[in-house]
This record gives C-alpha cells, sequence and structure tokens, in this order.
C-alpha cells in the first residue's frame, strides 16, 4: 500500500469509526457460496421460459429446469453438441419425416416430487401453446413460442413417449426443443394455479431449486441432490444471483470482494482486474457482430462492390487492438475452423486499396462517396462496445469513400425494429441495421436471416434479401436429416453468401468473464450458455 | 388554513391526472411498444398479437387510459408487464429503499448545506465564503454518476472499507438499522446528498446577505444585542426559505436518483423507473410516477404549512 492509500486510509477509519460503525467483515459462513454478477436489471422470470435474453436461459432457465435436449457443455475445446436431456433418445420417422418421437427419460422427479412423464411433458405443452388451457401463460409462449417456428401437433404415445409433428420436414427441430423448458405443474396447482405465485415457488427437473426470489435484487440457488444426472450435482451449498446492469458497478463489486463472478467485465478495467488477481476467462463461442445490409429499391447494398468494398475496408485487427483482444475477427457468420464455413472464393481481408478499386469501378470516388445510413445501439445483450466499435467502423469506411450516417437507438427500440424490417417506417430508412446474434443452429445462423420467407414481418431477414439459389440451399439443408450431408450443403450456401458479401462481418465476441481466484472447476463452453454446476469455491 | 388545505388537496387531483396522461402519452410516443418487454423478438406477429391482447394492449388508447384510471383511483396499480409483479407491491418495496437513502442523504447534505450557507453569507467576501461557495458550487455542478463511481474506486476498490453495490449484505427486504446494512448505505448518501448541499449552501447564503443588509439588524446591532443573537435572529429569518428549500430537495431525493441507484444497484424507485423505462413496461411506469407525484406534492404541502406555523407573516387564506 502507498504512503497516500494509508494516510487516506486512516482518515476515514477515524471518520467512521466515529460514526460507530463497525469494519469488521460480515463473518463468513460454513457453506460454500458462489455470488454471480449478471447484466439484466432484473431476475429473469422463473416459471420455466426465462426472459432476459441467453443470459436468462443461462442462470434461471438451464439450472432450475430442464429441456427435452440439452446442450453438452463440458467442453472448452470443441463446439457445443446435444445430449439428451428429459428425453433419453429421439428418432425421425423416415416415411414422414415431419414426425417425431421422444422417449422420455424415466426416474425423474421434479423439485416437489411429482413426477416427470409424457404427461407432465404435454401439460408443459398446453401452457405454451393452448390458449383455452387453464395453465397457459402469454409470458411464456411470448419468451419461446419464436424459438420453435417449426412446432405443429404433439401428443402422448404412452407414459413415457410423445410424438410431435412439425409444420414441415425440418432436421433443425431438436436444437430448437433446447429452448422448451419443463415447469411442475403439481406445484403449479399447489400455488393456487397462479404463474405469479409459481415464481416465487418455483419447480422444476433442474440441478438447482430456487430457495428464495426477491425481485430485482437476487435469487438464492441451491443444489438438487436428486438430480437425475449425477455428475452435474451442483458442487456449491449455495448460488447468489444478483442483477448489476452497469459495467463499472460489477467490476467494482468484484475488486472489492461482493461478488465471486461477473459476466461481461468492462473491457478497460481487465488490467486492474488482472493485476489483483483475478482470472478472465474468454472462449469464441457462436455470435456474429455485423451489419445486415438493406436490399430494398435506392440502397447502396444492392451492388455487390459496395458491399464488398465495405467488408475489405475494415481493419479488423485494429478493431481488435481497440477491444483489448476481447474479439475474434469475423470473415463470415460462423468462423473458418467450422464445418459450415466451406470454400469461398472472396476473402474477407483489410485491404483498403482494393476497397476503393471497387468503389471505382461502380462510379464511386472522392467527389462522389457512397452515403448510407446505419442503424445502432448505444448498448444491448451481444452488441460488445457497439459505440466505440461502430465510431471506428465509420473511420475505416470513409477512408475508402463510404460515409456512414448513424440512427442511434436504445437497445429496446433496435432489437424489435429486427422483425420490423428496413421498410418500416420505425427503421428510419436506414440502410442496414448493426444487431448482434448466435448462431447455435443452422435455422439461428442462416434460414431466418437469408430465406426469403422470412423477409418482415415472418423473421430477421431485415433488408429483404431474396436469392433463389439461397432459398434452394436452404430447404434443401433443413430437409437432410443426414448431419454429415447437411453440413456440406450449409458450407455450400455458407461459400456463396461470403462470396455475395451479403452482410458487413466484423467481429465474432469472446465473451468475457472475470472471476475471483476461488472460483475453480468451471469450464467456459464454446457456447452462450454455460454449465454452473461443477463450479465450486475454495475456503 | 383549513380552507387553504382542502383547496390544496383538490388541487392534487387535476395534478396528478395530468401527469399520468403525460407520462401515458410519452410512453406511447416513444418508439417501441410496451409489448416488447414481455415478448421477444423472435415471437412471430401472431403471438406478439395474442400477448397484446392478453395484456389489454390492443384496445384504443383512450380506454386503455381510462381503465387505468379507474382501478388507480380504487388504489389498484395493475400489474407489471415484464415481471407480472402487482405495481403497488413494487413501487412501496421501492419507495422504502429510497426513503431509507434520501433520508440518509438529507441528513448529511441539509446540515451541511445549512452550515456552509449561513457561515458564507454570514462572512461574506471572506476567505471562508469563497471556499464554501466553491465546494457548493463543485456540488451542484459534479455529475452524480463521476462523483459515485470515483467514490467507489477509492473506498471500496483501492481502500476496500465499504461496499461498492447493494443495499445489504442480504436483500433489502431484510434491511436493519445495523452496521453491515449502513455500511452500504455510505457511499450511495453521500454522493446523493452533494446536490442538495451545494443548493442549499447557495441560497441560504443569498438570504443571511439579503437577512443582513435589512433595517432591523442594523437596529439590534444599534441596540447592544451581542452578535450571537443577531445570528440568531438572522438564522430564525433565514428558516421558512431554508425549510421551502428543503422540502422540495427531499422531493428531488426520492424521485431523481435514478442514477445514482443505478451507479450502486441500490433497489429504490429510481432504479425501478429505469427499468421500467428501459423495459417500455408502462403500468409499473405510470404506477412508480404516480406515487412519486402524489409524494412530492404532499410533501410540498406539508411545505407550506410548516412555513406559515415557523412565519406567521406568511398568510394562507
Amino acid at each position: 500500500m502507498t504512503r497516500p492509500d494509508r494516510y487516506l486510509r486512516r482518515f476515514c477509519a477515524v471518520i467512521l469509526a466515529t460514526a460507530g460503525l463497525s469494519f469488521t467483515a460480515v463473518p463468513a459462513s460454513a457453506e460454500s457460496v458462489l455470488r454471480i454478477a449478471m447484466t439484466s436489471s432484473d431476475i429473469p422470470l422463473t416459471t420455466g421460459q426465462p426472459d432476459s435474453g441467453f443470459e436468462g436461459y443461462r442462470f434461471l432457465g438451464y439450472t432450475i429446469y430442464d429441456a427435452l435436449v440439452l446442450w453438452d457443455l463440458s467442453s472448452a475445446d470443441k463446439a457445443s453438441g446435444l445430449t439428451p436431456g428429459l428425453a433419453e433418445s429421439w428418432e425421425v420417422d423416415p416415411s414422414d419425416p415431419r414426425v417425431w418421437t421422444f422417449s422420455l427419460r424415466r426416474n425423474v422427479t421434479f423439485h416437489d416430487g411429482s413426477p416427470w412423464d409424457a404427461d407432465a411433458a404435454i401439460w408443459n405443452l398446453e401452457k405454451i401453446y393452448n390458449e383455452n388451457s387453464p395453465q397457459f401463460d402469454a409470458r411464456q409462449a411470448g419468451n419461446v413460442r419464436g424459438r420453435i417456428p417449426s412446432m405443429g401437433e404433439y401428443d402422448k404415445v404412452d407414459d413415457y413417449t410423445i410424438r410431435f409433428t412439425t409444420t414441415e420436414p425440418d432436421a433443425w427441430f431438436p436444437y430448437q426443443l433446447t429452448f422448451l423448458l419443463f415447469s411442475s405443474p403439481a406445484q403449479w396447482e399447489a400455488v393456487g394455479r397462479d404463474w405469479n405465485a409459481f415464481a416465487s415457488n418455483p419447480s422444476g427437473t433442474g440441478p438447482f431449486k430456487l430457495e428464495r426470489l426477491v425481485p430485482r435484487e437476487r435469487a438464492e440457488l441451491v443444489p438438487n441432490p436428486d438430480y437425475w444426472d449425477g455428475n452435474r450435482v451442483p458442487k456449491t451449498d449455495r448460488v447468489v444471483l444478483l442483477p448489476m446492469p452497469e459495467a463499472n458497478t460489477r467490476t467494482a463489486a468484484l475488486l472489492s470482494g461482493q461478488v465471486d463472478w461477473i459476466e461481461a467485465p468492462a473491457p478497460d478495467a481487465i488490467p486492474r482486474m488482472r493485476s489483483a488477481g483475478m482470472t478472465i476467462t474468454s472462449n469464441p463461442y457462436p455470435h456474429t457482430w455485423p451489419y445486415q445490409f438493406s436490399m430494398l429499391e435506392g440502397s447502396p447494398w444492392r451492388d455487390i462492390n459496395v458491399r464488398k468494398a465495405a467488408n475489405l475496408a475494415v481493419d479488423r485487427d485494429g478493431l481488435n487492438a481497440l477491444l483489448g483482444g476481447l474479439m475474434v475477427p469475423a470473415v463470415g457468420i460462423v468462423t473458418p475452423d467450422h464445418p459450415w464455413f466451406g470454400n469461398p472464393g472472396f476473402e474477407i481481408r483489410y485491404d483498403p486499396d482494393e476497397a476503393r478499386r471497387l468503389l471505382a469501378e461502380s462510379g464511386y470516388g472522392p467527389g462522389n462517396p457512397v452515403n448510407v445510413k446505419v442503424l445502432i445501439s448505444t448498448s444491448g445483450s451481444g452488441q460488445m462496445q457497439p459505440l466505440a466499435m461502430n465510431e471506428y467502423i465509420q473511420q475505416n469506411l470513409r477512408d475508402v469513400g463510404i460515409n456512414i450516417e448513424f440512427e442511434v437507438l436504445d437497445w429496446e427500440s433496435l432489437f424489435p425494429n429486427w422483425r420490423r424490417g428496413a421498410a418500416d417506417p420505425s427503421s428510419l430508412g436506414a440502410h442496414a441495421t448493426n444487431i448482434s446474434f448466435g448462431w447455435l443452429d443452422p435455422f439461428a445462423a442462416f434460414y431466418r436471416f437469408m430465406h426469403s420467407s422470412m423477409a418482415a414481418p415472418n423473421g430477421f431477414n431485415w433488408g429483404a434479401l431474396s436469392d433463389p439459389e439461397y432459398d434452394r440451399l436452404l430447404d434443401l439443408a433443413r430437409s437432410t436429416f443426414d448431419t454429415t450431408e447437411q453440413d456440406k450443403v450449409l458450407a455450400e450456401f455458407h461459400a456463396k453468401m461470403v462470396d455475395d458479401a451479403a452482410w458487413l462481418m466484423v467481429a465474432h465476441d469472446v465473451g468475457p468473464r472475470a472471476m475471483s481466484p476461488k472460483v475453480q472447476g468451471f469450464v467456459q463452453a464454446k457456447n452462450w450458455f454455460q454449465d454452473i454446476a461443477p463450479v465450486s469455491i475454495a475456503p | 388554513m383549513l380552507t387553504y388545505f382542502s383547496k390544496r388537496l383538490l388541487f392534487m387531483v387535476p395534478i396528478t391526472l395530468a401527469v399520468s396522461l403525460i407520462c401515458f402519452s410519452l410512453v406511447h410516443l416513444s418508439p417501441g411498444q410496451p409489448m416488447d418487454a414481455v415478448v421477444s423478438a423472435d415471437a412471430p406477429a401472431e403471438v406478439v398479437e395474442l400477448v397484446r391482447r392478453a395484456y389489454g394492449f390492443d384496445r384504443p388508447l383512450p380506454v386503455q387510459f381510462g381503465l387505468w384510471v379507474q382501478r388507480a383511483v380504487q388504489g389498484d396499480l395493475g400489474l407489471s408487464v415484464a415481471t407480472g409483479r402487482p405495481v403497488v407491491l413494487e413501487v412501496m418495496g421501492a419507495l422504502k429503499n429510497t426513503l431509507i437513502l434520501a433520508t440518509a442523504a438529507a441528513l448529511i447534505g441539509f446540515p451541511l448545506g445549512m452550515l456552509f450557507g449561513t457561515l458564507a453569507g454570514y462572512f461574506k467576501g471572506s476567505l471562508l465564503d469563497r471556499l464554501l461557495t466553491g465546494i457548493a458550487v463543485t456540488g451542484v455542478s459534479v455529475p452524480h454518476y463521476w462523483l459515485g463511481m470515483v467514490l467507489v474506486i477509492v473506498f471500496s476498490v483501492h481502500l476496500n472499507m465499504l461496499p461498492a453495490t447493494g443495499a445489504g449484505p442480504g436483500a433489502s427486504t431484510d434491511w436493519a438499522f445495523e452496521a453491515a446494512y449502513l455500511r452500504h448505505l455510505i457511499l450511495p448518501a453521500v454522493t446523493l446528498s452533494v446536490i442538495p448541499m451545494g443548493i442549499m449552501t447557495r441560497t441560504i447564503r443569498a438570504m443571511v446577505g439579503e437577512i443582513l443588509a435589512h433595517d432591523f439588524v442594523e437596529a439590534l446591532r444599534a441596540k447592544g444585542l451581542p452578535e450571537w443573537r443577531v445570528f440568531l435572529h438572522v438564522v430564525k429569518n433565514a428558516a421558512p426559505t431554508a425549510l421551502a428549500v428543503m422540502g422540495l430537495q427531499l422531493g428531488y431525493l426520492l424521485g431523481g436518483s435514478i442514477l445514482v441507484e443505478t451507479v450502486f444497484s441500490w433497489p429504490g424507485t429510481g432504479m425501478l423507473l429505469n427499468n421500467a423505462i428501459f423495459r417500455r413496461d408502462l403500468p409499473l411506469l405510470q404506477g412508480t410516477i404516480l406515487v412519486l407525484a402524489l409524494f412530492f406534492l404532499a410533501l410540498n404541502l406539508l411545505v407550506d404549512l410548516a412555513q406559515t406555523w415557523l412565519d406567521p407573516r406568511i398568510k394562507r387564506a
């Protein structure tokens, strides 16, 4: 400690001691407690289908509940795959590929002791899809229905078998089911058939039970010792989840020992945290930070030379340095090591001279720049550091002759605009939108953005991109049930999309987290979701 | 006095209605829709429509407002769109936390402001005056947000003496008047106190300066009254103004601590409003603003009555 520090400390000690306040730390209890600061401003919904995006699923979804199909989050090295959850196995009917049969796991009970079986599964599906059922919950339906676009009919085959019929053949259906979490029908009855009461006393089948919920302040989870997967019984006695939307507050809370783990630390504070002995974990995961172009009449992005020039104008290494190394330069929607990347002929790189040449070829030059308007946000889930990054890109593009004017919206306005599309008045005439996203499965990665049927208001094809070859390849991939063959089709699609410079590809996030050295056993999977069950706290 | 009191109470009705209507209109004029809080962006149009119906947002705006007013007069502020919890419970829980913070800030800011203002006014033009006025101007000018972060960096991160965030080691529902919780109160209360302290200092300084120029002060001195007795007379004459400023500042402290509560994750009305604005949670926003507006009006009324009691020259008829 430096001398001024010492004097300051003594001075403050005298002042506060005079006020009769004790400086002694709150005595540590015998139980091990893991305290996590989340980025959300409230505790995500605890009734089964969480809100607050994927952070809600990460901390109050997959902790209290299970899905039929789960993500395998045990490896930090390989891309996360699917693994059986509340279903032990599933198969698609070869004669009618719309029909899926799921065999449910036996000997599983909800936290309240009631059994998990086909009746409980169907009851949960009615909760989401049948507006006339007593257990229907509009909030949960709103949170999950959009994530399972192929859901058609469902029925019980026997006590441990259920059957789904999708609206069309969809090889990606099991991925979508990872978002459907199952709550206890018996507990809902026990709390008076009231979802608000259920939120405070929820019951799922997950590795954790919710012991205490104080809205906007904290959720406390304790282990479910009877969890069906013995390898995932939690190793800490208690997990306390605290909402802290402000990055600097989270950083200060970690450095002062109030929490053990923070999500998304402020990048400029990372050297300080490292010097204080904190562990910074990161791992690339399925995330892309792009500009999605408008292909409406009058948009300069309709010219492939302009799209390619923009992709060649961005100095991604410089951007990476700006972010303290906490990004991976994007040269496609997926990363080059991914099976869907393919072999594109157009190499996305930093080459401003080639960018200027392409613009000149299309008649643009110093006296005639390209003028575009882009919707950006000030913050938001997965948006990384949107203002700094966009200003950097604006400078890069101006250097080659593309002038960007920003329409800055708050995240809560920009995000809903995604589905409304470029032609909607709320887009304010913009030619591109800057919304980052997760590509956990092919539907989320490509289909919802680039299939012509997904143009507003059906999906996230914001710019009304329409290419018959894209549609053909995506439809083919969706109906190819052999994974290897499906990967080949997706690789062909992705290569074509990169060759067309369909979007401006900028960055992939690496999901930085900062932790006290006491946190042990955390494996950061290449995924939006993480498993906190194996995490322990050293005394 | 009774007529005045009744009149003021009656005035509260149109004011409250106007506040609610303005709040309701602003939410609908701003980009985004109330349903954005509930429905994820992935949700297809029919699901959005379904949820809009379930929450009654498909009705014409005047009908929505009318229904809300009808329920509000019966004490039912509805349910939060984002959380489904009753707005009354949300607001009351948060109000308790904000009252704790505002009281602590007032206990720091008001006495200091009165002391600094009186001294600066009494010794106008002196070095002490310049020093205290400098502190006051700094207090008014420094952004809350920045000061809060600096205090956290110094006292929490650097010196590890005080907690950086939260209302206590447990939840605010467990709040107790004991050291473990009071430690959490110090930094946000100090941060929040600097603006009222600065405003009080400047107002009282001006008031004391003005009173000192009055003939009666000259007369008191000419009669040979000791200077400390003269000082007491001056302070007494400045009291009604000080009280009015305190009332206003207390009102601002209750409603205007969004930034401080966010920086310190203090679960009060400021943070509640912040959440409600960003999540377009219309019932929560309207309910919180209504309760704060009523609180502010009631506080003003109390201050006005107290002023009359303190200073008989002020007639309220």
